[in-house]
């Protein structure tokens, strides 16, 4: 293991290209479908092929963060099976990028077959980051009317995803990212954290909308939506309702005003 | 199913403690960070370098001890060694009853607290009155701290006013000078009437047996200047490899800590009083202290060993804002205790396995820390051990993972339990007998439930432009 790690780091040499993997993500499987069809229709507006593993399923990050290894790994096991190849593996969230680029292989560290789940990891981005790094692309036609509070979720600390996203979405003619306090806080969410330590995750959770009601944006965006769907679950439990979106959203909807 | 201990401790946290822990450390977090970014272009950099050295120090531990104790008796310093907490307070008592001593002043040392210094000293009739303002206070409380560098973080001028008229140090009065003054008139008394100084060491060098003190008070300083015999407790891990890689730490360790670009006073101690010196401790003693570090070292959490004792995790850590230190049930709270409690708990680590749950890894930790410990990946180390070792502690409120594990492994049950889980739309939430969704669902809605519906899109759509 590499002592001097930072925080997060992606491979130096993940591969680009214009036929690519998606893995849409559990949550959008079952909660945010119009999230991935917006990756989708990003992709392809680049030019991309997007192929989807139909044999898809989570990440492996629920039990690998509950301190379930050994289930986190079957699911990991079986997440390598369905993405086999050697296309640039696209997701529409850091956390679940990082699970897969840093998480899983840490839990396989003393395993047979770390060296396929490292593999996965190396040819593992994030949305924004595969369009700015990978791609190149850094300015986004069309057109966003509206201002925006950026939460830049915790899985893309030190990773390329918070600036990537960004660069994009201040490109975007018509949007105005406003920034807001404490924006390197945590919003709460933390998988099973959620629910294992509710107070404290609604605490934080209603820190961080204090801080973004403070400034009054039209939509909280955000490159996770995990995040998203525990923040706007909170507001809207609270009867004050907030509207989030992921990246991708905005983007895809920037493309109608071209 | 139970709720997690930090998570029942946080509810029930009275709402001007969490306020004090809240604001004492978002403030300390960002003098830290203004001033680190202000004066170094890459204090990334710097941590790095930090956290490889310190590495060095805990992979070499077995030839730099012996090493830095040779310089330490070189300099005549005697050196000791505990394996325990009890070895230590026992050679710490032995040395006193050696000079007949029966009051002590005493420093802010962490490895104190680990070993209950004071009480056992207390219960063996050797008075230790700590001199560190924040521990005068939580001596004098019966309290216990609950930050590494700020004790009292918990407390507000009010609380301490209130306490310093408990114990007879004046009428109430919460203004901090009249407190500080209060406190110093008292302790001045105390450290001329003391046999002993005991402090900690932030530093020892390894090439040159030197023991490094940073304070902002200049109590330890009075500690050593009045008293004839100065004892200084000292982790295993406290080794810098030279004299030189002082510059590196010290800067890193005041700007981490206390948003400083250096502590008001900085000693480097070189031995008792030459013959030549007019003042100063006649006789110094090292205790250097294991208890539960070689444990730790031989753990795959060794790098937690690196830790320089800044704070800085905590003050950053959004769960320790939220919960106090008190609520981590040890010495060391906030993300380095979730990790350094339970490993040096020994047999009782099923006990603290809990600690590490105590996050919600968002890697805050690791991204302040001055020698760039790992910090989540620690506590992910952590949680699998304690699933492992079956701890009750740990495993409270968490969704059992195994059922679900089977459903993500096996894409036919995946997809059916998608379009099954549509059902969910027709019927109240409140209904569904799934405690990790009723407690979410306390404090939050959950969205309506759209399983496949990406899927069936993806299989419905024309087929899409070929790539340019």
């Amino acid at each position: 293991m590499d002592h001097a790690s930072s925080a997060l780091i992606t491979s130096p040499s993940r591969p680009s290209g214009k036929r690519v993997q998606l893995m849409a993500t559990c949550l959008c499987d079952a909660f945010y479908d119009d999230v991935a069809k917006a990756t989708v229709e990003v992709l392809e507006h680049l030019g991309c092929t997007v192929e989807f593993p139909e044999g898809q399923t989570c990440c492996g990050q629920p039990a690998f963060n509950g301190g379930d290894w050994a289930s986190s790994r079957r699911v990991v096991r079986h997440t390598v099976k369905v993405f086999s190849g050697d296309l640039p593996v696209i997701v529409p969230s850091g956390s679940c990028a990082a699970m897969i680029f840093h998480g899983a292989p840490l839990e396989f560290e003393k395993e047979p077959d770390a060296a396929e789940v490292t593999a996965l990891g190396n040819r593992t981005w994030e949305l924004a980051d595969f369009i700015v790094n990978g791609l190149g692309v850094k300015q986004w036609p069309g057109r966003y009317a509206a201002k925006i509070a950026f939460h830049r979720s915790c899985h893309s600390r030190g990773t390329c995803s918070g600036p990537a996203s960004l660069n994009l979405l201040s490109s975007i003619a018509g949007l105005e990212v406003v920034p807001f306090g404490e924006g390197e806080q945590c919003c709460g969410f933390g998988g099973t954290f959620s629910v294992s330590f509710p107070n404290v995750s609604a605490g934080m959770g209603n820190l961080k909308l204090d801080h973004i009601r403070a400034v009054q944006p039209d939509v909280l965006v955000s490159g996770d939506m995990s995040c998203m769907m525990h923040l706007g679950g909170l507001a809207e439990k609270e009867g004050k309702p907030i509207k989030t979106q992921h990246v991708a959203q905005i983007l895809r909807d920037a493309l109608k005003n071209a | 199913m139970a709720l997690q201990q930090i998570d029942q401790f946080s509810a029930k946290l009275r709402p001007e403690t969490r306020a004090s822990v809240y604001d004492g450390s978002k403030k300390g977090h960002e003098k830290r960070t203004s001033v680190l970014f202000d004066h170094y272009p890459d204090p990334d950099h710097l941590r790095r370098l930090a956290g490889n050295i310190k590495q060095h120090v805990v992979e070499n531990l077995d030839t730099l001890l012996p090493a830095a104790a040779a310089a330490l008796e070189r300099n005549g310093v005697k050196v000791h060694w505990a394996s325990t907490a009890e070895e230590a307070n026992a050679a710490v008592l032995a040395i006193m009853r050696a000079r007949n001593a029966t009051k002590m002043v005493k420093a802010k040392t962490m490895v104190s607290e680990e070993t209950h210094l004071a009480d056992y000293l207390g219960k063996n009739g050797v008075e230790c009155v700590e001199t560190d303002l924040g521990e005068f206070i939580i001596q004098i409380d019966g309290d216990h701290p609950s930050h590494i560098v700020k004790p009292i973080i918990h407390k507000n001028r009010r609380d301490i006013a209130t306490s310093f008229e408990k114990n007879g140090l004046g009428a109430y009065n919460d203004d901090p000078q009249t407190i500080t003054r209060r406190a110093r008139a008292h302790l001045r008394k105390k450290y001329l009437e003391a046999d002993v100084g005991l402090t900690g060491a932030n530093f020892v060098t390894t090439d040159t047996g030197r023991l490094v003190l940073v304070t902002n008070e200049g109590n330890s300083r009075f500690c050593l200047a009045a008293t004839p015999c100065h004892i200084a407790m000292v982790g295993i891990e406290k080794l810098l490899p030279r004299e030189t890689d002082l510059g590196l730490y010290l800067n890193l360790l005041a700007r981490s800590g206390t948003g400083q670009q250096l502590t008001v006073y900085t000693e480097f101690i070189s031995g008792p009083r030459s013959a030549t010196q007019p003042d100063g401790p006649e006789e110094m003693h090292v205790i250097f202290v294991d208890n539960g570090r070689t444990d730790a070292l031989a753990s795959d959490c060794r790098e937690i060993l690196r830790c320089i004792r800044c704070g800085a995790c905590l003050n950053v850590c959004p769960v320790y804002r939220q919960a106090s230190g008190h609520a981590y049930r040890s010495v060391y709270p906030g993300p380095v205790g979730a990790v350094l409690s339970p490993l040096l708990a020994g047999e009782r680590f099923p006990e603290l396995a809990d600690l590490p749950k105590a996050s919600s890894l968002c890697g805050a930790c690791h991204e302040v820390c001055p020698v760039n410990i790992p910090i989540p990946d620690l506590l992910l180390r952590l949680r699998n051990r304690g699933k492992q070792e079956g701890s009750k502690a740990a495993a409270a409120g968490t969704p059992p993972m195994g059922a679900w594990s089977l459903l993500a492994s096996q894409p036919f049950v995946w997809k059916t339990s998608l379009l099954a889980g549509n059902s969910l739309n027709y019927i109240p939430k409140s209904l569904i007998p799934v405690p990790p969704m009723q407690t979410w669902l306390r404090d939050r809605t959950l969205p309506a439930w759209r399983g496949g519906a990406f899927r069936q899109w993806l299989a419905n759509r024309p087929t899409p432009p070929a790539a340019k």
